[in-house]
Protein backbone atom coordinates (compact mmCIF):
# COMPACT_ATOMS: atom_id res chain seq x y z
CA UNK A 1 0.00 0.00 0.00
CA UNK A 2 2.63 2.95 0.79
CA UNK A 3 4.59 1.35 -1.82
CA UNK A 4 1.48 2.11 -4.34
CA UNK A 5 1.02 5.57 -2.54
CA UNK A 6 5.27 6.86 -3.48
CA UNK A 7 4.52 5.23 -7.08
CA UNK A 8 2.33 8.56 -7.16
CA UNK A 9 4.29 10.86 -5.38
CA UNK A 10 6.92 10.17 -7.93
CA UNK A 11 4.57 12.40 -10.79
CA UNK A 12 6.40 15.11 -8.36
CA UNK A 13 9.62 15.84 -8.09
CA UNK A 14 12.58 17.72 -9.24
CA UNK A 15 12.90 16.32 -12.62
CA UNK A 16 9.75 17.57 -13.82
CA UNK A 17 8.22 21.45 -13.21
CA UNK A 18 4.81 21.51 -11.54
CA UNK A 19 3.74 20.72 -8.27
CA UNK A 20 1.36 20.87 -5.73
CA UNK A 21 -2.58 21.45 -6.34
CA UNK A 22 -2.20 24.35 -8.35
CA UNK A 23 -0.43 22.70 -11.26
CA UNK A 24 -2.82 19.92 -11.42
CA UNK A 25 -6.28 21.70 -10.83
CA UNK A 26 -4.63 23.53 -13.90
CA UNK A 27 -3.85 20.12 -15.68
CA UNK A 28 -7.18 18.85 -14.95
CA UNK A 29 -8.82 21.94 -16.73
CA UNK A 30 -7.05 21.72 -19.80
CA UNK A 31 -7.56 18.00 -19.65
CA UNK A 32 -11.19 18.43 -19.44
CA UNK A 33 -10.94 21.19 -22.21
CA UNK A 34 -9.19 18.62 -23.90
CA UNK A 35 -12.06 15.99 -23.77
CA UNK A 36 -14.91 18.46 -24.17
CA UNK A 37 -12.99 19.67 -27.61
CA UNK A 38 -14.41 17.69 -30.13
CA UNK A 39 -17.91 18.30 -28.98
CA UNK A 40 -17.64 21.84 -30.08
CA UNK A 41 -15.53 21.36 -33.76
CA UNK A 42 -16.06 19.46 -36.88
CA UNK A 43 -14.40 16.07 -37.50
CA UNK A 44 -12.69 17.57 -39.75
CA UNK A 45 -10.40 19.88 -37.31
CA UNK A 46 -10.54 17.22 -34.74
CA UNK A 47 -8.42 14.95 -37.15
CA UNK A 48 -6.30 18.20 -37.90
CA UNK A 49 -5.55 18.51 -33.71
CA UNK A 50 -5.50 14.96 -34.10
CA UNK A 51 -2.03 15.14 -36.24
CA UNK A 52 -0.61 17.70 -33.89
CA UNK A 53 -0.82 15.27 -31.22
CA UNK A 54 0.79 12.32 -33.33
CA UNK A 55 4.07 14.42 -32.95
CA UNK A 56 4.31 14.84 -28.84
CA UNK A 57 5.32 10.83 -28.61
CA UNK A 58 8.61 12.20 -30.65
CA UNK A 59 9.11 15.19 -29.16
CA UNK A 60 9.16 13.51 -26.40
CA UNK A 61 11.29 10.67 -27.14
CA UNK A 62 13.72 13.74 -27.65
CA UNK A 63 13.02 15.41 -24.30
CA UNK A 64 13.68 12.10 -22.84
CA UNK A 65 17.24 11.37 -24.85
CA UNK A 66 18.92 14.74 -24.95
CA UNK A 67 17.09 16.64 -22.41
CA UNK A 68 17.21 14.49 -19.21
CA UNK A 69 19.77 11.41 -20.47
CA UNK A 70 22.31 14.63 -22.34
CA UNK A 71 22.71 12.68 -25.56
CA UNK A 72 21.68 14.71 -28.87
CA UNK A 73 19.86 12.02 -31.10
CA UNK A 74 19.29 12.84 -34.52
CA UNK A 75 18.13 9.69 -35.35
CA UNK A 76 14.43 9.57 -33.76
CA UNK A 77 12.68 9.97 -37.00
CA UNK A 78 14.20 6.54 -38.01
CA UNK A 79 12.32 4.66 -35.47
CA UNK A 80 9.35 7.05 -36.61
CA UNK A 81 9.76 5.31 -39.88
CA UNK A 82 10.58 2.16 -39.22
CA UNK A 83 7.60 1.89 -37.13
CA UNK A 84 5.38 3.29 -39.33
CA UNK A 85 7.15 1.10 -42.62
CA UNK A 86 6.29 -1.71 -39.70
CA UNK A 87 2.48 -1.12 -39.16
CA UNK A 88 2.16 -0.50 -43.34
CA UNK A 89 3.26 -4.06 -44.05
CA UNK A 90 2.27 -5.98 -41.11
CA UNK A 91 -1.69 -4.36 -41.57
CA UNK A 92 -1.12 -4.93 -45.59
CA UNK A 93 -0.47 -8.43 -45.12
CA UNK A 94 -2.55 -9.31 -42.34
CA UNK A 95 -6.32 -7.08 -42.06
CA UNK A 96 -7.92 -5.48 -39.57
CA UNK A 97 -9.88 -8.56 -38.11
CA UNK A 98 -9.92 -9.29 -34.80
CA UNK A 99 -7.91 -6.49 -33.48
CA UNK A 100 -4.80 -6.79 -35.68
CA UNK A 101 -4.36 -3.25 -36.16
CA UNK A 102 -3.76 -2.84 -32.79
CA UNK A 103 -1.05 -5.82 -32.26
CA UNK A 104 0.35 -4.41 -35.63
CA UNK A 105 0.87 -1.20 -33.02
CA UNK A 106 2.71 -2.76 -30.61
CA UNK A 107 5.04 -5.25 -32.80
CA UNK A 108 5.62 -2.04 -35.14
CA UNK A 109 6.89 -0.08 -32.08
CA UNK A 110 8.39 -3.78 -30.84
CA UNK A 111 10.67 -3.56 -34.05
CA UNK A 112 11.90 -0.05 -33.54
CA UNK A 113 12.48 -0.51 -30.04
CA UNK A 114 14.83 -3.49 -30.97
CA UNK A 115 16.35 -1.71 -34.01
CA UNK A 116 17.53 0.71 -31.05
CA UNK A 117 18.85 -2.24 -29.01
CA UNK A 118 21.04 -3.22 -31.79
CA UNK A 119 22.22 0.66 -32.61
CA UNK A 120 22.53 1.83 -29.04
CA UNK A 121 24.62 -1.30 -27.96
CA UNK A 122 26.53 -0.81 -30.69
CA UNK A 123 26.73 3.45 -30.10
CA UNK A 124 27.10 3.13 -26.21
CA UNK A 125 28.81 0.20 -25.45
CA UNK A 126 31.45 1.14 -27.91
CA UNK A 127 31.43 4.65 -25.81
CA UNK A 128 30.44 6.71 -29.06
CA UNK A 129 29.16 10.26 -27.48
CA UNK A 130 28.80 13.49 -27.79
CA UNK A 131 28.78 15.24 -31.55
CA UNK A 132 29.89 11.57 -32.91
CA UNK A 133 26.24 10.43 -31.41
CA UNK A 134 24.87 12.81 -33.40
CA UNK A 135 26.70 11.59 -36.92
CA UNK A 136 26.25 8.40 -36.26
CA UNK A 137 22.55 8.51 -35.53
CA UNK A 138 21.31 11.46 -38.19
CA UNK A 139 23.98 8.97 -40.97
CA UNK A 140 21.70 6.04 -39.75
CA UNK A 141 18.26 7.93 -40.39
CA UNK A 142 19.09 9.51 -44.44
CA UNK A 143 20.55 6.09 -45.07
CA UNK A 144 17.36 4.48 -44.07
CA UNK A 145 15.58 7.29 -46.22
CA UNK A 146 17.65 6.66 -49.08
CA UNK A 147 17.11 3.08 -49.02
CA UNK A 148 13.29 3.27 -48.85
CA UNK A 149 13.53 5.87 -51.56
CA UNK A 150 15.27 3.25 -53.82
CA UNK A 151 12.20 0.76 -54.05
CA UNK A 152 9.91 1.47 -56.40
CA UNK A 153 10.28 -1.67 -58.50
CA UNK A 154 7.39 -4.70 -58.05
CA UNK A 155 10.50 -6.56 -56.38
CA UNK A 156 10.53 -4.87 -53.42
CA UNK A 157 7.78 -5.69 -51.27
CA UNK A 158 7.22 -8.09 -48.07
CA UNK A 159 5.13 -9.96 -48.47
CA UNK A 160 1.80 -9.02 -50.06
CA UNK A 161 2.67 -4.88 -49.40
CA UNK A 162 4.91 -2.99 -52.01
CA UNK A 163 7.68 -0.68 -50.49
CA UNK A 164 6.79 1.79 -53.65
CA UNK A 165 10.04 3.77 -53.17
CA UNK A 166 10.01 7.22 -53.12
CA UNK A 167 6.05 7.38 -53.25
CA UNK A 168 5.76 5.26 -49.97
CA UNK A 169 3.66 2.95 -49.27
CA UNK A 170 -0.38 3.80 -48.50
CA UNK A 171 -3.85 2.11 -48.12
CA UNK A 172 -3.18 0.41 -44.96
CA UNK A 173 -6.47 0.28 -42.41
CA UNK A 174 -6.56 2.32 -39.57
CA UNK A 175 -6.48 1.12 -36.07
CA UNK A 176 -9.41 -0.43 -35.22
CA UNK A 177 -10.78 -1.45 -32.37
CA UNK A 178 -12.61 -5.44 -31.94
CA UNK A 179 -16.34 -4.56 -30.67
CA UNK A 180 -18.67 -7.18 -30.60
CA UNK A 181 -21.18 -6.57 -33.24
CA UNK A 182 -19.60 -3.99 -35.34
CA UNK A 183 -15.91 -3.41 -34.80
CA UNK A 184 -14.53 0.76 -34.18
CA UNK A 185 -12.60 1.83 -36.96
CA UNK A 186 -10.82 4.63 -35.50
CA UNK A 187 -10.84 7.06 -38.55
CA UNK A 188 -8.91 10.45 -38.50
CA UNK A 189 -11.54 12.30 -36.09
CA UNK A 190 -13.09 11.80 -32.90
CA UNK A 191 -13.02 8.22 -32.59
CA UNK A 192 -8.40 8.79 -33.01
CA UNK A 193 -8.88 12.16 -30.74
CA UNK A 194 -10.00 10.09 -28.24
CA UNK A 195 -7.90 7.37 -28.25
CA UNK A 196 -4.31 9.43 -28.93
CA UNK A 197 -5.56 11.95 -26.53
CA UNK A 198 -5.56 8.82 -23.86
CA UNK A 199 -2.45 7.49 -24.95
CA UNK A 200 -0.99 10.78 -24.35
CA UNK A 201 -1.93 11.44 -21.21
CA UNK A 202 -0.75 8.38 -20.35
CA UNK A 203 2.08 8.50 -21.72
CA UNK A 204 3.30 11.75 -20.06
CA UNK A 205 2.30 10.80 -16.91
CA UNK A 206 4.42 7.50 -16.50
CA UNK A 207 7.44 9.86 -17.89
CA UNK A 208 6.27 11.82 -15.04
CA UNK A 209 6.73 8.88 -12.68
CA UNK A 210 9.92 7.49 -14.40
CA UNK A 211 11.88 10.47 -14.38
CA UNK A 212 11.33 11.18 -10.67
CA UNK A 213 11.97 7.67 -9.89
CA UNK A 214 15.93 6.58 -8.84
CA UNK A 215 16.35 5.58 -12.48
CA UNK A 216 15.49 9.17 -13.66
CA UNK A 217 17.97 10.50 -10.53
CA UNK A 218 20.52 8.64 -12.81
CA UNK A 219 19.60 9.28 -16.16
CA UNK A 220 19.98 12.94 -15.11
CA UNK A 221 23.69 12.51 -13.37
CA UNK A 222 24.71 10.92 -16.65
CA UNK A 223 24.01 14.15 -18.30
CA UNK A 224 25.63 16.31 -15.76
CA UNK A 225 28.66 14.08 -15.12
CA UNK A 226 29.07 10.22 -16.41
CA UNK A 227 32.37 9.99 -14.98
CA UNK A 228 30.87 10.84 -11.40
CA UNK A 229 28.03 8.83 -11.89
CA UNK A 230 29.79 6.12 -13.16
CA UNK A 231 32.46 6.11 -9.82
CA UNK A 232 29.30 5.74 -7.98
CA UNK A 233 28.72 2.50 -9.28
CA UNK A 234 26.12 2.86 -11.90
CA UNK A 235 27.04 0.78 -15.67
CA UNK A 236 26.55 4.37 -17.18
CA UNK A 237 26.35 2.33 -20.77
CA UNK A 238 23.76 0.55 -19.74
CA UNK A 239 21.43 3.21 -18.22
CA UNK A 240 22.28 5.09 -21.75
CA UNK A 241 20.76 1.76 -23.72
CA UNK A 242 17.83 1.37 -21.87
CA UNK A 243 17.02 5.18 -21.90
CA UNK A 244 17.82 5.03 -25.75
CA UNK A 245 15.12 2.47 -26.20
CA UNK A 246 12.54 3.75 -24.45
CA UNK A 247 12.89 6.83 -26.60
CA UNK A 248 12.81 4.97 -29.82
CA UNK A 249 9.57 3.14 -28.52
CA UNK A 250 8.20 6.49 -27.86
CA UNK A 251 9.57 7.94 -31.70
CA UNK A 252 7.89 4.38 -32.79
CA UNK A 253 4.42 5.32 -30.99
CA UNK A 254 4.26 8.72 -33.11
CA UNK A 255 5.52 6.77 -36.15
CA UNK A 256 2.32 4.38 -35.93
CA UNK A 257 0.01 6.77 -35.10
CA UNK A 258 0.90 8.83 -38.24
CA UNK A 259 0.74 6.25 -40.47
CA UNK A 260 -2.81 4.89 -39.44
CA UNK A 261 -3.79 8.44 -38.98
CA UNK A 262 -3.00 9.53 -43.05
CA UNK A 263 -2.79 5.87 -43.91
CA UNK A 264 0.22 6.44 -45.57
CA UNK A 265 4.00 6.71 -45.10
CA UNK A 266 6.86 8.22 -47.19
CA UNK A 267 10.68 7.70 -47.15
CA UNK A 268 10.76 11.50 -46.36
CA UNK A 269 9.25 11.17 -43.08
CA UNK A 270 13.07 10.48 -42.36
CA UNK A 271 14.67 13.18 -44.40
CA UNK A 272 16.57 15.76 -42.93
CA UNK A 273 13.83 18.30 -42.87
CA UNK A 274 11.76 15.45 -40.49
CA UNK A 275 14.62 15.27 -38.67
CA UNK A 276 15.50 18.28 -37.69
CA UNK A 277 11.84 19.81 -36.83
CA UNK A 278 11.85 17.66 -33.50
CA UNK A 279 14.53 18.96 -32.22
CA UNK A 280 13.24 22.65 -33.13
CA UNK A 281 10.19 21.80 -31.57
CA UNK A 282 12.00 20.37 -28.19
CA UNK A 283 14.60 23.39 -27.72
CA UNK A 284 11.82 25.72 -28.02
CA UNK A 285 10.27 24.19 -25.64
CA UNK A 286 12.48 23.24 -23.16
CA UNK A 287 14.16 19.94 -23.27
CA UNK A 288 14.74 19.32 -19.95
CA UNK A 289 11.00 18.90 -18.90
CA UNK A 290 8.33 17.01 -20.27
CA UNK A 291 5.45 19.64 -19.69
CA UNK A 292 7.30 21.96 -21.47
CA UNK A 293 8.12 19.53 -24.27
CA UNK A 294 4.52 19.35 -24.80
CA UNK A 295 3.17 22.57 -24.71
CA UNK A 296 6.07 23.79 -26.63
CA UNK A 297 5.30 21.23 -29.09
CA UNK A 298 1.98 22.08 -29.65
CA UNK A 299 2.34 25.58 -29.64
CA UNK A 300 4.59 25.21 -32.22
CA UNK A 301 3.27 23.14 -34.51
CA UNK A 302 0.20 25.09 -34.69
CA UNK A 303 1.76 28.24 -35.29
CA UNK A 304 3.73 26.50 -38.21
CA UNK A 305 0.97 25.47 -39.84
CA UNK A 306 -0.97 28.78 -39.69
CA UNK A 307 2.41 30.16 -41.92
CA UNK A 308 1.93 27.18 -43.74
CA UNK A 309 -1.28 28.85 -45.84
CA UNK A 310 1.09 31.41 -46.86
CA UNK A 311 3.61 29.05 -48.00
CA UNK A 312 5.81 26.61 -46.24
CA UNK A 313 9.03 27.88 -47.10
CA UNK A 314 8.24 31.36 -44.86
CA UNK A 315 7.46 28.42 -41.86
CA UNK A 316 9.74 27.30 -42.22
CA UNK A 317 12.11 30.29 -41.96
CA UNK A 318 9.95 31.08 -38.75
CA UNK A 319 11.16 28.06 -37.22
CA UNK A 320 14.85 29.08 -38.09
CA UNK A 321 14.20 32.26 -36.66
CA UNK A 322 12.22 31.08 -33.48
CA UNK A 323 15.48 28.43 -32.73
CA UNK A 324 17.90 30.98 -32.86
CA UNK A 325 15.39 33.61 -30.71
CA UNK A 326 15.44 30.30 -27.97
CA UNK A 327 19.47 29.98 -28.21
CA UNK A 328 19.45 33.87 -27.80
CA UNK A 329 16.88 34.66 -25.11
CA UNK A 330 16.34 31.77 -22.90
CA UNK A 331 18.53 28.67 -24.05
CA UNK A 332 16.40 26.12 -21.85
CA UNK A 333 13.47 26.45 -23.67
CA UNK A 334 11.23 29.45 -23.91
CA UNK A 335 8.16 27.40 -22.55
CA UNK A 336 10.44 26.06 -19.94
CA UNK A 337 11.51 29.93 -19.07
CA UNK A 338 8.27 31.27 -18.67
CA UNK A 339 7.07 28.62 -16.31
CA UNK A 340 9.75 28.99 -14.37
CA UNK A 341 9.35 32.79 -14.46
CA UNK A 342 5.66 32.36 -13.26
CA UNK A 343 6.32 30.02 -10.77
CA UNK A 344 8.79 32.81 -8.99
CA UNK A 345 6.08 35.26 -9.15
CA UNK A 346 3.42 33.09 -8.28
CA UNK A 347 5.77 32.46 -5.00
CA UNK A 348 6.59 36.35 -4.32
CA UNK A 349 2.75 36.65 -4.39
CA UNK A 350 2.06 34.26 -1.89
CA UNK A 351 4.93 35.56 -0.12
CA UNK A 352 3.06 39.17 0.03
CA UNK A 353 0.03 38.02 0.54
CA UNK A 354 1.44 36.02 3.72
CA UNK B 1 45.85 -10.06 3.19
CA UNK B 2 46.48 -6.84 2.21
CA UNK B 3 43.37 -4.45 0.80
CA UNK B 4 45.15 -3.32 -2.63
CA UNK B 5 48.13 -4.26 -3.87
CA UNK B 6 49.40 -3.01 -7.07
CA UNK B 7 52.20 -4.99 -9.23
CA UNK B 8 54.60 -3.23 -11.19
CA UNK B 9 52.18 -0.49 -13.14
CA UNK B 10 53.08 0.97 -16.52
CA UNK B 11 51.50 3.46 -18.12
CA UNK B 12 52.75 5.33 -21.07
CA UNK B 13 50.76 8.48 -22.45
CA UNK B 14 52.67 9.27 -26.30
CA UNK B 15 56.42 9.28 -25.01
CA UNK B 16 55.73 9.62 -21.69
CA UNK B 17 56.05 6.93 -19.19
CA UNK B 18 53.40 8.28 -16.51
CA UNK B 19 54.10 5.76 -13.99
CA UNK B 20 56.86 3.35 -13.77
CA UNK B 21 56.75 -0.24 -12.59
CA UNK B 22 55.12 1.18 -9.46
CA UNK B 23 54.41 -1.08 -6.71
CA UNK B 24 52.49 -0.24 -3.61
CA UNK B 25 50.38 -2.26 -0.23
CA UNK B 26 47.52 -0.86 1.13
CA UNK B 27 47.01 -3.05 4.49
CA UNK B 28 43.36 -2.90 5.89
CA UNK B 29 42.58 0.06 8.33
CA UNK B 30 45.50 2.41 7.41
CA UNK B 31 45.33 5.69 6.62
CA UNK B 32 47.91 6.27 2.92
CA UNK B 33 49.09 9.70 1.83
CA UNK B 34 50.58 9.45 -1.43
CA UNK B 35 52.35 13.06 -1.89
CA UNK B 36 55.01 14.02 -4.84
CA UNK B 37 55.28 17.33 -6.86
CA UNK B 38 52.71 18.51 -9.24
CA UNK B 39 52.68 16.15 -12.90
CA UNK B 40 54.41 13.09 -10.79
CA UNK B 41 51.79 10.69 -11.65
CA UNK B 42 49.18 10.47 -8.56
CA UNK B 43 46.14 11.39 -10.08
CA UNK B 44 46.78 8.88 -13.01
CA UNK B 45 47.76 6.08 -10.53
CA UNK B 46 43.88 6.73 -8.94
CA UNK B 47 42.40 6.25 -12.89
CA UNK B 48 44.64 3.13 -13.03
CA UNK B 49 43.21 1.99 -9.53
CA UNK B 50 39.89 3.07 -11.05
CA UNK B 51 39.69 1.36 -14.28
CA UNK B 52 39.15 4.75 -15.69
CA UNK B 53 42.85 4.39 -17.68
CA UNK B 54 44.39 0.98 -18.39
CA UNK B 55 47.43 -0.21 -17.46
CA UNK B 56 50.33 -1.33 -20.57
CA UNK B 57 51.36 -4.02 -18.01
CA UNK B 58 50.91 -4.63 -14.15
CA UNK B 59 47.90 -6.13 -12.18
CA UNK B 60 45.51 -4.56 -9.39
CA UNK B 61 44.80 -6.67 -6.46
CA UNK B 62 41.69 -5.63 -4.58
CA UNK B 63 40.91 -8.16 -1.11
CA UNK B 64 42.83 -10.66 -3.07
CA UNK B 65 40.64 -10.33 -6.20
CA UNK B 66 42.67 -9.46 -9.58
CA UNK B 67 40.60 -6.38 -10.62
CA UNK B 68 42.91 -5.56 -13.79
CA UNK B 69 40.19 -6.10 -16.17
CA UNK B 70 36.75 -4.75 -14.59
CA UNK B 71 35.23 -1.90 -15.75
CA UNK B 72 35.08 0.92 -12.89
CA UNK B 73 30.98 0.53 -12.14
CA UNK B 74 32.51 -3.20 -11.11
CA UNK B 75 35.05 -1.69 -8.98
CA UNK B 76 33.30 0.58 -7.20
CA UNK B 77 30.69 -2.40 -6.48
CA UNK B 78 33.67 -4.31 -5.12
CA UNK B 79 34.33 -1.84 -2.33
CA UNK B 80 36.34 1.50 -3.94
CA UNK B 81 34.77 5.15 -3.77
CA UNK B 82 36.57 8.00 -4.57
CA UNK B 83 37.05 12.09 -4.22
CA UNK B 84 38.55 13.83 -7.50
CA UNK B 85 40.92 16.11 -8.04
CA UNK B 86 38.51 18.43 -9.85
CA UNK B 87 35.55 18.24 -7.88
CA UNK B 88 33.01 16.15 -10.00
CA UNK B 89 29.72 17.05 -8.81
CA UNK B 90 26.46 17.13 -10.56
CA UNK B 91 26.39 20.96 -11.38
CA UNK B 92 23.40 21.51 -12.22
CA UNK B 93 21.20 19.35 -9.49
CA UNK B 94 20.68 20.51 -6.22
CA UNK B 95 23.05 19.35 -3.12
CA UNK B 96 20.06 17.44 -1.88
CA UNK B 97 19.84 15.49 -5.10
CA UNK B 98 23.42 14.40 -5.23
CA UNK B 99 23.52 12.80 -1.81
CA UNK B 100 19.81 11.00 -2.51
CA UNK B 101 21.96 10.01 -6.28
CA UNK B 102 24.45 8.54 -3.91
CA UNK B 103 22.60 6.65 -1.47
CA UNK B 104 19.94 6.07 -3.39
CA UNK B 105 21.14 2.33 -4.51
CA UNK B 106 21.55 1.35 -0.62
CA UNK B 107 18.56 3.31 0.78
CA UNK B 108 14.98 3.70 -0.03
CA UNK B 109 11.66 5.57 0.93
CA UNK B 110 11.91 7.20 4.72
CA UNK B 111 14.86 5.52 5.05
CA UNK B 112 16.98 7.04 2.27
CA UNK B 113 15.12 10.63 3.55
CA UNK B 114 16.96 9.64 6.74
CA UNK B 115 20.20 9.02 5.58
CA UNK B 116 19.96 12.06 3.35
CA UNK B 117 19.27 14.20 6.31
CA UNK B 118 22.16 12.52 8.46
CA UNK B 119 24.79 13.04 5.68
CA UNK B 120 23.79 16.72 5.23
CA UNK B 121 24.25 17.43 8.80
CA UNK B 122 27.67 15.53 8.91
CA UNK B 123 29.11 17.51 5.71
CA UNK B 124 27.71 20.91 7.40
CA UNK B 125 25.57 21.48 4.55
CA UNK B 126 21.87 21.78 5.75
CA UNK B 127 20.72 25.46 4.71
CA UNK B 128 22.35 24.38 1.36
CA UNK B 129 20.27 21.61 0.29
CA UNK B 130 18.17 23.17 -1.89
CA UNK B 131 21.41 24.73 -3.73
CA UNK B 132 22.52 23.85 -7.40
CA UNK B 133 25.47 21.73 -6.57
CA UNK B 134 27.34 24.23 -8.90
CA UNK B 135 26.75 27.46 -6.74
CA UNK B 136 28.93 26.30 -4.13
CA UNK B 137 31.94 27.50 -3.16
CA UNK B 138 34.77 25.39 -3.91
CA UNK B 139 35.56 23.81 -0.22
CA UNK B 140 31.93 22.97 -0.41
CA UNK B 141 31.94 21.27 -3.34
CA UNK B 142 35.01 19.30 -2.34
CA UNK B 143 32.78 18.38 1.19
CA UNK B 144 29.63 17.18 -1.10
CA UNK B 145 31.84 14.88 -3.43
CA UNK B 146 33.41 13.55 0.02
CA UNK B 147 30.12 12.88 1.45
CA UNK B 148 29.18 11.24 -1.94
CA UNK B 149 31.92 9.18 -2.26
CA UNK B 150 31.19 8.04 1.37
CA UNK B 151 27.86 7.20 0.99
CA UNK B 152 28.78 4.30 -0.82
CA UNK B 153 30.52 3.07 2.15
CA UNK B 154 33.73 1.84 0.76
CA UNK B 155 36.06 -0.24 1.84
CA UNK B 156 38.99 1.65 0.29
CA UNK B 157 38.55 5.72 0.28
CA UNK B 158 40.52 7.09 -2.83
CA UNK B 159 40.81 11.26 -1.93
CA UNK B 160 42.41 13.57 -4.58
CA UNK B 161 43.56 16.38 -2.96
CA UNK B 162 40.48 16.51 -0.47
CA UNK B 163 41.80 19.78 1.12
CA UNK B 164 42.59 21.54 -2.03
CA UNK B 165 40.74 25.19 -1.48
CA UNK B 166 39.83 24.95 2.24
CA UNK B 167 40.82 27.01 5.14
CA UNK B 168 43.59 25.64 7.49
CA UNK B 169 40.05 24.94 9.83
CA UNK B 170 38.20 23.65 7.68
CA UNK B 171 41.42 21.72 6.19
CA UNK B 172 41.53 20.35 9.63
CA UNK B 173 37.99 19.08 9.94
CA UNK B 174 38.43 17.39 6.94
CA UNK B 175 41.48 15.43 8.93
CA UNK B 176 39.43 14.67 11.53
CA UNK B 177 36.60 13.66 8.98
CA UNK B 178 38.88 11.42 7.34
CA UNK B 179 40.06 10.01 10.90
CA UNK B 180 36.49 9.55 11.90
CA UNK B 181 35.87 7.33 8.99
CA UNK B 182 38.96 5.28 9.85
CA UNK B 183 38.06 4.52 12.72
CA UNK B 184 35.27 3.10 11.49
CA UNK B 185 36.70 0.94 9.42
CA UNK B 186 37.50 2.83 6.36
CA UNK B 187 40.58 2.52 4.70
CA UNK B 188 42.08 5.73 2.96
CA UNK B 189 44.74 6.59 0.64
CA UNK B 190 44.70 10.56 -0.12
CA UNK B 191 46.79 12.40 -2.32
CA UNK B 192 47.78 15.86 -0.79
CA UNK B 193 50.04 19.13 -0.99
CA UNK B 194 49.05 20.05 2.30
CA UNK B 195 51.42 18.69 4.77
CA UNK B 196 49.70 20.15 7.95
CA UNK B 197 47.15 17.30 6.71
CA UNK B 198 49.64 14.84 5.89
CA UNK B 199 50.82 14.92 9.50
CA UNK B 200 47.63 14.92 10.97
CA UNK B 201 46.28 11.96 9.19
CA UNK B 202 48.94 9.59 7.47
CA UNK B 203 49.97 6.33 8.69
CA UNK B 204 52.35 5.89 5.85
CA UNK B 205 53.31 7.96 2.78
CA UNK B 206 54.93 6.60 -0.62
CA UNK B 207 56.58 9.88 -2.42
CA UNK B 208 55.79 9.27 -5.95
CA UNK B 209 58.37 11.25 -8.45
CA UNK B 210 58.28 11.24 -12.30
CA UNK B 211 55.83 8.19 -11.97
CA UNK B 212 58.13 6.21 -9.50
CA UNK B 213 57.77 5.01 -6.00
CA UNK B 214 60.51 7.07 -4.41
CA UNK B 215 60.25 6.97 -1.01
CA UNK B 216 57.51 4.91 1.46
CA UNK B 217 57.81 5.36 5.32
CA UNK B 218 56.18 7.13 8.03
CA UNK B 219 55.45 11.13 8.16
CA UNK B 220 58.92 11.60 10.23
CA UNK B 221 60.75 9.74 8.19
CA UNK B 222 60.12 11.16 4.80
CA UNK B 223 60.32 14.52 6.00
CA UNK B 224 63.83 13.82 7.39
CA UNK B 225 64.79 11.92 3.95
CA UNK B 226 66.61 14.73 2.27
CA UNK B 227 66.00 13.15 -1.28
CA UNK B 228 62.61 13.91 -0.88
CA UNK B 229 63.29 17.52 0.36
CA UNK B 230 65.32 18.03 -2.86
CA UNK B 231 62.79 17.01 -5.66
CA UNK B 232 60.37 19.39 -4.08
CA UNK B 233 62.99 21.94 -3.86
CA UNK B 234 64.53 21.27 -7.41
CA UNK B 235 60.70 21.51 -8.68
CA UNK B 236 60.86 24.68 -7.06
CA UNK B 237 63.54 26.23 -8.49
CA UNK B 238 62.24 24.92 -11.89
N1 LIG C 1 44.95 11.84 -20.29
C1 LIG C 1 46.23 12.25 -20.38
N2 LIG C 1 46.86 12.31 -21.58
C2 LIG C 1 48.14 12.70 -21.68
N3 LIG C 1 48.89 13.06 -20.65
C3 LIG C 1 48.34 13.03 -19.42
C4 LIG C 1 46.98 12.64 -19.22
N4 LIG C 1 46.69 12.71 -17.90
C5 LIG C 1 47.83 13.13 -17.30
N5 LIG C 1 48.82 13.33 -18.20
C6 LIG C 1 50.19 13.74 -17.89
O1 LIG C 1 50.72 12.78 -17.03
C7 LIG C 1 51.51 13.40 -16.03
C8 LIG C 1 51.03 13.00 -14.67
O2 LIG C 1 49.74 13.60 -14.46
P1 LIG C 1 48.95 13.42 -13.11
O3 LIG C 1 47.68 14.18 -13.25
O4 LIG C 1 48.86 11.99 -12.79
O5 LIG C 1 49.89 14.15 -12.07
P2 LIG C 1 49.66 14.45 -10.53
O6 LIG C 1 50.76 13.79 -9.79
O7 LIG C 1 48.30 14.14 -10.12
O8 LIG C 1 49.90 16.03 -10.50
P3 LIG C 1 49.16 17.17 -9.65
O9 LIG C 1 49.79 17.21 -8.30
O10 LIG C 1 49.46 18.44 -10.41
O11 LIG C 1 47.71 16.87 -9.63
C9 LIG C 1 51.47 14.89 -16.31
O12 LIG C 1 52.62 15.23 -17.04
C10 LIG C 1 50.24 15.05 -17.14
O13 LIG C 1 50.40 16.14 -18.03
MG1 LIG D 1 46.68 15.18 -9.59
Amino acid sequence: MTGFVSFFRRLEGPQTVGRGPAFWSLFAIVLAIGLAYPLFSDGYTVGNTVYFFVWVFIALSLCLIWGYGGSLSFGQTAFFGIAGYGYGVLTLNFGAAYGFTLIAFVAAVAIAALFAVLLGYFMFFGRIAGVFLGIVTLAVTLMLERFMAQTAGPEWHIGSARLNGFNGMSAMPPLTIPWPGEPIVLFADVGLYYFVLGLLVFVYLALRILMNSSFGNVIVAIRENPERAEMLGYDVRKYQLITFVIGAALAGISGVLYTAWGQYITPSSMGMTAAALPLIWVAVGGRSDLTSTVVGTLVVLAAFQALTIYGSQYALVFMGVLLVLTVLIAPNGLVLGAMNWLGRLAARLTRRAS
Amino acid sequence: MSLLELRKLNKHFGGLHVTNAVDLTLEPGEIHCLIGPNGAGKSTLFRLILGEHHPGSGEIFFAGENITALKSFARIHRGLSVKFQVPGVFKGLSVRQNLEIALQSRHRGAELEAEISRLLGFLGLESEQAQMAGNLSHGQKQWLEIGMAISLRPRLLLLDEPTAGMSPEETHMTGEMVQHLNADGMTVLAIEHDMAFVRQVAQRVTVLHLGQVFAQGSIDEIVADERVAAIYLGQAHA
